[in-house]
């Protein structure tokens, strides 16, 4: 009983980040169509831009901070240096350059950070609480409230504010938004400011357990999209408990069949979900409009 | 001008093939060659499927896998004759390639990125993690083709450079060859009219979905053969050739030289194997490149490298 | 004689709206019938519904004696129902010929390892439906434009391309959605031939038009859509005289062209 706990724990955990990640595709896709497959970057270098600040004698949270600001705005140069000069472009283009722009960020990351892992201290300390049998560490708590906390601000955002019904108005109907004033252009950077933002924060609050290497983008990417399709396409909340649910079937997977093809447990997911419920969860069925 | 296009690319490919090795410095280059040849048969696939049906796999390296694996491990485990693994391979990943894209090519168009890319990742964990059967990251010896030796005994004796030259040479052409082929006939004109308008498509009684995996197995296939001649080139292969990047740098080399043509795409493989050689700084910066390529081209030669420069020169004919 | 294609209490709705709602009516083959209504009244959509683009809620769409609703477009079309569109569907990179002999897909599809090895079988196929698709651009005038690249043409041309390789089936029912719209005078009378000279071949023939001096020109039924609802049915000269409609079409800019 103790070990399934423990395995949720961890489930919880790494799901945690996974639902930031599954949040920032979905913010991206509903503005503007586009599946940034660059979203697993952003995650890598918030864990990463938080251990050089750190390691250059900044404070940890001021380098914490400094990471996810950078990291939105490289967010923002990407829509407007890449996405913004190809819009219109079809499907096939834009899957190009989001995986190109993926690939660039890596390859600076390794040549700015090197190729070595890197971490930074945990936030509270490394002390293990034990809760009925099974531990938790303290930046788990860290993780576990940062998508919480997000995807309540989130949600405050979109709902309460008129900027987020702006942004949900576009996600709705560009053209539309546009006839009634709306800025679309503006929509556009920040969702690309808030993707980048969370997947930024979910890095920095994950990378003193998950460690940090110049190529770990790919797989959240991978392993986000799996949540965000698992919960449905589009969908804010089916976005957070898709990720969380990927992250736990990973935990499950690695301890009760393989730790070594835990990585698999995303991919089946995906091929599942497009064999049995291509609408994932909570999504609609979408029609070709003609 | 009254030859066809597709007689024309084939007169190219045969004449740079034959004749580049008299501009050779040394043998060296033989290898270089084979290389770019290798590649250019697996960039014809991802013309076949971008160019063509408009659809993009992030993980073409994963089959590229299975036809390298194939050549090494089938003949060791079952006997079978290297030159035969490479069909075996080819047959396995064509049977994957429908089994993985049947569910996947009725839905919108990244969905094939998503599912493709996590099939890449897997193929390359399990190459790396079977230990037991594929001696795991440091990788396995390929057996001996055995055509060369083959050659040698009815007099014809050539060196293994210029062998694997002129044998992946000619494979090369062969494949573009069935591309072209492809591109003119029923089958290649559904696919460019679904890429065009797939409402339009189904309207003429276009089952686009079942179009779109053909393309799909077809380009798994050159993308198998591939990697089977690579194996069988280097008579070693590690898990790299599954590899994410792998995957990446195909895509890329299509996309730079002109993805909707074969000549083209088989330019920007030339290019892309070429720029490592030429330049070693070239490896630290590969990543960088490779995505900055991908994405320059995207928004400002749409068409790719070799169409764009076809173009403009016949701007200046008329 | 008997009705080709029948349309049976056809209804959809999107999001709580009745978008279309129990129409129905046939046509017969060789028989021109017209679907008119104000902007936003569902011509459309039934045309979309009909064609197996949406699927409605209610009702049945019977195509020679068999229930076709909701099949796939793709399989409406190996039964002999083709259509074009009203914000034009043309393969623009390909060229004219290619979009008209894409047309014969049905025909000339085969192995795919005859294409790929382009064996002779596969190159009479595509010789066959060459020689078909270039004879359908001479019927509709395109013939000098066959080798160029079809995104080049006039919108007019467009048009008849997209009549053309609709054509290409061989189908028994076609769906025109709004042909002449955005085109001349001259192009829309040339369009108005080609209808009625397909219609004479025996093709039962389903039109969408806002131009009314078109319609009751050459329409021997007429369908009135208001609001998705059915208001009104007969030839044309009855359905000019009907209350109803010209009450549906006061105030809009259409009145003129039905009393006219």
């Amino acid at each position: 009983m103790s070990e399934l706990l423990q395995f949720l724990f961890s489930g919880v955990t790494v799901g945690a980040v996974y639902a930031l990640v599954a949040l920032g595709f979905t913010i991206i896709y509903n503005a503007s169509d586009v599946v940034n497959f660059a979203q697993g970057e952003f995650v890598m270098l918030g864990g990463m831009i938080t251990f050089a600040a750190h390691a250059a004698g900044l404070p940890l949270p001021l380098a914490a901070i400094s990471a996810i600001v950078l990291t939105a705005a490289l967010g923002v140069a990407m829509n407007k240096l890449a996405i913004e000069p190809a819009r219109g472009a079809p499907v096939v283009s834009l899957i190009i350059i989001t995986i190109g722009a993926s690939i660039f960020i890596q390859g600076a990351a390794q040549i700015a950070f090197g190729k070595q892992i890197h971490s930074y201290p945990a936030f509270s300390g490394d002390t293990p609480i034990r809760v009925a049998g099974a531990t938790i560490l303290p930046q788990s708590l860290w993780v576990i409230g940062g998508a919480v906390a997000v995807f309540i601000a989130l949600w405050l955002f979109f709902t309460r504010t008129l900027l987020g019904r702006a942004v949900l108005a576009t996600s709705n109907n560009r053209l539309a938004a546009q006839l009634v004033g709306i800025n679309t252009n503006f929509v556009m950077t920040l969702s690309f400011a808030l993707s980048a933002g969370i997947g930024a924060l979910a890095g920095v609050l994950a990378t003193p357990i998950t460690l940090t290497a110049y190529n770990v983008g790919i797989a959240f990417a991978l392993k986000g999209f799996a949540g965000a399709m698992l919960g449905g396409m589009g969908n804010p909340k089916g976005a957070l408990v898709g990720g969380f649910a990927i992250g736990l079937i990973e935990a499950l997977t690695a301890g009760y069949l393989s730790s070594t093809y835990k990585d698999a447990a995303a991919f089946v997911v995906i091929l599942a979900v497009l064999f049995f419920m291509p609408q994932g969860l909570f999504g609609r069925k979408s029609t070709d409009r003609v | 001008m009254k030859i066809s296009a597709k007689s024309a690319t084939l007169l190219v490919l045969v004449v740079l093939v034959a004749l580049s090795p008299l501009l050779f410095p040394s043998n060296f280059y033989y290898r270089v060659g084979a290389l770019i040849f290798v590649n250019a048969i697996a960039v014809t696939g991802i013309v076949i499927l971008t160019g063509y049906a408009g659809q993009v796999s992030l993980g073409h390296a994963g089959f590229a896998g299975i036809g390298a694996y194939a050549c090494a491990l089938a003949p060791v485990h079952w006997g079978i004759h290297p030159g035969l693994a490479l069909f075996l391979g080819a047959g396995i990943s064509g049977v994957l390639a429908y089994l993985v894209g049947r569910p996947i090519l009725r839905l919108h168009g990244y969905y094939l990125g998503v599912a493709t890319l996590g099939f890449g990742i897997l193929v390359a964990m399990i190459l790396t993690n079977e230990r037991g059967l594929t001696r795991g990251p440091d990788g396995i010896d390929v057996p001996d083709l055995g055509l060369r030796a083959l050659l040698g005994e009815l007099g014809l004796s050539l060196s293994n450079g210029q062998f694997w030259y002129f044998f992946t040479g000619l494979c090369m052409i062969l494949g573009a060859w069935i591309a072209l082929n492809l591109h003119d006939s029923p089958t290649g004109r559904a696919l460019r009219a679904l890429h065009g308008s797939e409402v339009a498509a189904r309207t003429v009684g276009i089952d686009v979905a079942q179009l779109k995996l053909r393309a799909f197995v077809i380009s798994a296939v050159y993308a198998s053969i591939s990697g089977s001649l690579l194996a069988l080139q280097n008579r070693f292969v590690t898990p790299d050739v599954a590899g994410f990047m792998h995957s990446i740098e195909m895509v890329t080399m299509a996309v730079l030289g002109g993805v909707g043509s074969v000549l083209g795409a088989i330019f920007g493989a030339a290019i892309l194997t070429l720029l490592p050689q030429v330049l070693t700084v070239f490896a630290e910066y590969e990543h960088m490149v490779l995505g900055l390529v991908m994405i320059l081209v995207m928004i400002f030669l749409r068409e790719g490298l070799l169409p764009s420069i076809l173009k403009k020169l016949r701007g200046k004919d008329e | 004689m008997s009705a080709l294609l029948s349309i049976e209490g056809l209804g959809i709705g999107f999001g709580g709206i009745r978008a279309v709602n129990d129409v129905s009516f046939s046509v017969r083959p060789g028989e021109i019938l017209s679907v008119i209504g104000p902007n936003g009244a569902g011509k459309t959509t039934l045309f979309n519904m009909i064609s197996g683009v949406y699927r409605p809620d209610t009702g049945r769409v019977v195509l020679d004696g068999e229930d076709v609703t909701a099949i796939e477009p793709h399989l409406l079309a190996r039964r002999g129902l083709s259509r074009t569109f009203q914000n034009l569907q043309i393969f623009q990179s390909m060229t004219v010929l290619d979009n008209a002999v894409a047309g014969y897909h049905l025909r000339e599809s085969g192995s795919v390892l005859a294409d790929l090895f382009s064996l002779p079988a596969s190159r009479r196929r595509a010789r066959e439906a060459r020689e078909g698709a270039r004879a359908l651009l001479a019927r509709v005038g395109l013939d000098r434009a066959a080798e160029r690249e079809a995104g080049n043409l006039s919108y007019g041309a467009l048009k008849r391309l997209e009549i053309a390789r609709a054509l290409a089936l061989n189908p028994k029912v076609l769906l025109l959605d709004e042909p002449a719209a955005g085109c001349n005078a001259v192009e829309t009378e040339e369009i108005d031939q080609l209808i009625a000279e397909v219609a004479r071949s025996g093709v039962a023939i389903l039109l969408v038009e806002h131009d009314m001096k078109m319609v009751m020109r050459i329409s021997n039924h007429i369908v009135v859509l208001d609001h998705g609802e059915k208001i009104a049915e007969g030839d044309p000269a009855t359905v000019s005289q009907n209350p109803a409609v010209i009450a549906a079409y006061l105030g809009s800019e259409e009145a003129a062209h039905a009393d006219g």
